[in-house]
């Protein structure tokens, strides 16, 4: 296993620079720069209010930043809209459902699957005829667990159902990068660990960001941790280093020990 | 989970059988032909209802599929008439040139505008498209000496179809025309909302800010939909003019852009088949009531309106389909 000595450090697979946004005199994102390693698993955690989720709608395009820039590896894509970024790797889930609910959980893995392979727009062929795309989608809801039930119309699906569509959603876009806005919010904790087991068998090729409140599973999951506070980056490190840093013990995990 | 299913679904069969014609479509069809033997007196009006059908058909791939509010959809309906009329004032009065022209030209307006229209919803849609509409009303009304103005056109000439049927003073080739060409954009929109198109544009009337988010541009599906469903528009506006040889500001009329929402909502928006069931209903009943009293036949559509939407929400198609026990089976 050696490495070529003079290979060039490869870059992280996200990053931002000097990233700010406000609205009127409230600001929400303060020069934040960050960055999450090739193939990592890295939990964002921080307050409520700390702009976790401001920060993932600014790096998936969802907000425009009033400074800074957002790199995909060495790409800078501040610059492109949010569905561009889909199509450059860049993935996400909601921490609110955002699904569509008359749609049945095939037809919108489906509808995924075909806006990646580019066939979207293809208003000839009866999407039946489209087997490659339809198969994929069956085996991404497979893969989570959806299969039996996905020719259920979305709003008929037990709440959980719809957390593991999100991320379904999300895969179906076959990201490079997979970011997680609190997967298993307002799912309860016997069934968090299954939508969680199922990121944990995801490919090390997909790297993951992810939003999550639960310290257990943030320690138990996350190979980095990024700690955020009002609007700016606190500390970021392993779990250890971010278990023993006084001032994240102080603001965020009110003294308890981790890790 | 919490539901036990003893056969996992089989994704094929289930895509299948979602687009698969219906017995009953074959039914309806077939009974699309009646009005031949039956009722040869109502030719006329069995054909304006086709052209009213096509004209809302255009509307339901907008506004049922994709969730775009129009309330100017008659100046596509317009621009297609005129196109039609005007070209046969020319000399060209071959049917199926001017419906192809009517086609073309109200799609590159649908084409132009689908760009304001892409990035507007909701009220502000509706305002944008009530503007447009009155937008091109005044200027066919101030451009008379191409459009004349309140007069309507003059000389419009309407050759024989296909070169060897003249339009008849019963309304024979006029309703098989309008049939005809009502079936095979039907045919067309069909195929187009069971493809991953249509799936898209479900897409977008069901959650737009999930759509960027699986990658899909949303905004070029819109601009890709209007303009299809702008020329389909400007068909019917042709084939008024070509069944009827006039071309008058009516056609344009803010009235008409509300007529054709309110079939589309009284027959069921994003059916295919609500457009069409709700011409019959609407021009039957503005036929029957207007006998009684023309002044007051809208209070009975506009009640009728009224009780649609607050009792049948998915319109007269979405009461039949809940009853239907023909459709359960491919759910």
């Amino acid at each position: 296993m050696s490495a070529p000595a003079a290979a060039p450090a490869q870059p992280p697979a996200l990053s931002t620079r000097g990233l700010s946004k406000s609205f009127g005199s409230l600001v929400v994102a303060n020069n934040i720069s960050m960055h999450v390693p090739q193939g990592a698993r890295d939990a964002l955690i921080g307050p409520n209010g700390a702009g976790k989720t401001t920060l993932i709608n600014l790096i998936t395009g969802m907000l425009r930043p009033d400074a800074g820039h957002i790199l995909l590896g060495n790409d800078d894509i501040t610059a492109l809209k949010p569905h561009q970024r889909v199509k450059r790797g860049l993935a996400r889930t909601f921490q609110i459902n955002t699904l569509f609910p008359h749609l049945n959980a095939l037809e919108a893995v489906t509808l995924a699957v075909c806006e990646e392979r580019g066939i979207a727009g293809n208003f000839w062929n009866s999407l039946s005829a489209c087997t490659a795309a339809v198969d994929e989608a069956y085996a991404v809801l497979g893969s989570l667990g959806l299969a039996a039930d996905c020719t259920r119309p979305t709003r008929e699906l037990a709440y959980g159902q719809q957390r593991l569509l999100e991320i379904a959603l999300a895969l179906a876009t076959k990201p490079a990068i997979l970011l997680l806005d609190e997967p298993a919010a307002g799912v309860p904790r016997e069934e968090s660990a299954a939508v969680f087991a199922a990121l944990a068998g995801l490919s090390r090729n997909i790297t993951v960001l992810f939003i999550e409140h639960d310290m257990n599973l943030v320690f138990r999951f996350a190979s980095r941790i990024i700690v955020m506070v009002a609007g700016t980056i606190l500390a970021e490190g392993t779990p250890q280093e971010i278990g023993a840093d006084a001032r994240v013990r102080e603001v965020y995990l009110g003294g308890a020990r981790h890790g | 989970m919490a539901f036990t299913r003893t056969a996992a679904a089989d994704p094929h069969r289930h895509l299948h059988a979602q687009a698969q014609w219906q017995p009953i479509e074959l039914v309806f069809w077939a009974a699309t032909l009646i009005p031949f033997f039956l009722f040869p007196k109502y030719l006329a009006l069995a054909s304006q209802i086709a052209i009213a059908a096509l004209f809302a058909l255009s509307l339901d791939l907008i506004l049922g599929y994709a969730g775009i509010v129009s309330l100017g959809h008659a100046a596509l309906f317009g621009v297609g008439a005129y196109t039609a009329g005007l070209l046969s004032t020319l000399g060209w009065g071959d049917p199926l040139l001017g419906l192809a022209a009517g086609a073309v030209a109200a799609g590159l307006l649908g084409y132009v505008t689908s760009f304001i229209i892409a990035r507007f919803r909701h009220l502000a849609l509706i305002m944008i498209t009530l503007g447009l509409g009155q937008l091109i009303h005044e200027v066919a009304n101030k451009a008379s000496w191409l459009t004349g103005g309140s007069d309507g056109l003059q000389g419009v000439r309407i050759g024989p179809l296909l070169g060897r049927f003249p339009f008849d003073l019963y309304g024979y080739t006029a309703y098989a025309y309008s049939l005809v060409v009502l079936f095979v954009v039907f045919v067309f929109a069909r195929r187009l909302v069971n493809s991953p198109f249509g799936l898209a544009l479900r897409g977008i009337r069901e959650n737009p800010v999930r759509m960027p988010a699986i990658g899909a541009p949303s905004p070029a599906h819109v601009r890709k939909i209007y303009t299809i469903a702008a020329a389909i528009a400007g068909m019917a506006g042709a084939l008024l003019a070509q069944t009827t040889s006039t071309v008058s500001l009516g056609v344009l009329d803010f009235q008409r852009s509300a007529d054709v929402l309110v079939m589309l909502i009284l027959g069921g928006a994003g059916w295919l088949y609500g457009g069409i069931v709700g011409a019959i209903i609407f021009m039957v009943a503005r036929d029957q009531f207007s006998g009684i009293n023309p002044q007051l036949w809208y209070f009975w559509i506009g009640l009728l309106l009224v009780c649609v939407v607050m009792f049948l929400p998915n319109g007269v198609l979405g009461c039949l389909q809940l009853a239907a026990p023909w459709r359960s089976k491919a759910s």
